[in-house]
């Protein structure tokens, strides 16, 4: 072997690739759970434009790959605003419109899925519509939701390896830069895989235990 | 008396399907109306029209001095005047039975929580469930919900209260103290209206018995009608439930 092999140095490189990595799908989470909230409740309110509007933008999201719009917001943006904007901002925004489109349409199935004798009742009780969503429907929902929300986190983590066509450097983007330099691709791609695969399969084990757990269907 | 709830020719469609042809009754302060009748014959559909559930195509309907049919109904002023009871209880399972029965009086009347707990409890002993305040409605049997139900909607201190076959899906025994917990509250003067296939309550506690019949009001009269019924529907309605 030559001194170039595969080295400590090379797994702390990745260690602290897989930090940026957690902290775009940290990003990506928190943004796309805000926008993605406001746009469920968009989806299923009693205002017909919002209803189309939120519908439209689900649909966009959905139908268009994420490198795309990545390739978009990176390159596509700096043709109005001048010089490129930062790899992370692009990737966060990028990410971040990715999963408020999904985690919308996740969540209105849930908001949905909880009986509309339940809407009946609360209403029954002279509570005003807020006051529904607020302390009958969504408490319900938020059980229902918890298991494909964490499946889908698990999506996002995947994702942010896209971030590296625009030159973000997390966990793909670094697992590629350490292979140029040494040339060992199946080892340092096999120790990428391990680190992705350390991040995701608790969060999926963690999923498959909340839908037992919370045995939604019997409510 | 003048009457608590007024339904004029009330007309009610489900797109083409006719389910209220025409339908009319008056129930007065503190009475008790049964509505009986066949599935399909529009009886449900009726107490739900009453709570402005469904909306209605024609005729009137007053409710407590409320018009159901005008469109700047003030739905919530409606149902701080009306209780009602489903048949599958729908209590709200992420809340305890004393949450479930405070959260009407604090979010609505915006009655401090102390005082909202005073009132859960009082409404609890009134239905034989004093001591289950701080259970989960899963850990209750069907009997038991349905009473919490029912004291649920007696916190908000109604003027009058609807029951949707609040006892079809309890068996006999559980039907028993659910229907006790009715007839205490007959007693107690509260106007009622309830959709029901319990004949003999019927008879013994509705100062008034309804039968639907082809979403029209067949024939109306007092529980002993059903011992001597003068239409031949409702002869072998009651023959057929014996």
């Amino acid at each position: 072997m030559t001194t170039s092999a595969f080295s400590i140095v090379h797994f702390e490189f990745l260690c602290w690739a897989a930090l940026w990595t957690i902290g775009l799908s940290a990003i990506a989470l928190v943004g796309g759970s805000l926008l993605g909230f406001v746009i469920a409740l968009a989806r299923i309110s009693s205002n017909k434009s919002l209803r189309w509007a939120s519908s439209l933008y689900i649909q966009l999201v959905q139908g268009t790959p994420l490198l795309v719009l990545l390739f978009l917001l990176y390159y596509g943006i700096a043709v109005f605003v001048g010089p490129t904007i930062p790899s992370i901002v692009a990737a966060g925004a990028g990410l971040t419109i990715y999963a408020s489109g999904f985690l919308a349409e996740i969540w209105r199935g849930c908001i949905e899925a909880v009986p509309k004798s339940q809407w009946e009742a609360a209403e029954c009780l002279a509570l005003r519509r807020s006051q529904r969503m607020v302390h009958v429907i969504l408490p319900q929902a938020l059980r229902i939701a918890t298991p494909p929300t964490v499946g889908f986190v698990v999506q996002v983590v995947k994702n942010t390896s896209l971030a590296s066509v625009i030159g973000f450097i997390e966990l793909a983007q670094a697992g590629k830069l350490i292979n140029n330099s040494i040339f060992e691709p199946f080892t340092v791609f096999v120790v990428v895989a391990a680190i992705y695969f350390g991040i995701c399969f608790p969060l999926s084990a963690w999923s498959r235990t909340l839908e037992r757990t919370l045995n939604v269907a019997d409510r | 008396m003048s009457p608590i709830v007024k339904l004029t020719d009330v007309h009610k469609y489900f797109g083409t399907y006719k389910v209220l042809e025409g339908v009319t009754f008056e129930v007065p302060r503190g009475g008790v109306a049964a509505i009986i009748g066949q599935s399909g014959s529009g009886k449900s559909t009726a107490l739900r029209c009453i709570n402005a559930l469904e909306a209605i195509q024609g005729g009137t309907i007053d409710v407590c001095g409320h018009a159901i049919q005008d469109p700047e109904l003030n739905r919530r002023a409606l149902r701080c005047d009306v209780g009602m009871v489903f048949q599958s209880y729908n209590l709200f399972p992420h809340l305890t039975v004393e949450q479930n029965i405070m959260l009407a009086p604090t979010c609505v009347k915006l009655m401090r929580k102390p005082q909202a707990r005073d009132l859960a409890h009082q409404v609890l002993a009134q239905v034989g469930l004093a001591e289950k305040a701080e259970h989960y409605p899963e850990q209750l049997s069907g009997g038991q919900q349905q009473r919490v139900a029912i004291a649920r909607s007696l916190a908000m201190k109604p003027k009058l209260m609807l029951f949707d076959e609040v006892t079809s899906a309890l068996d006999p025994q559980l039907t028993g103290e659910v229907l006790k917990v009715m007839e205490e509250l007959a007693r107690g003067g509260m106007t009622m209206i309830l959709v029901t296939h319990e004949m003999a309550f019927a008879r013994k506690v509705a100062s008034q018995v309804i039968y639907m019949h082809k979403g029209t009001v067949w024939e109306t009269g007092s529980g002993t009608m059903l011992d001597s019924p003068r239409t031949a529907e409702l002869r072998s309605f009651v023959n057929n439930g014996l």
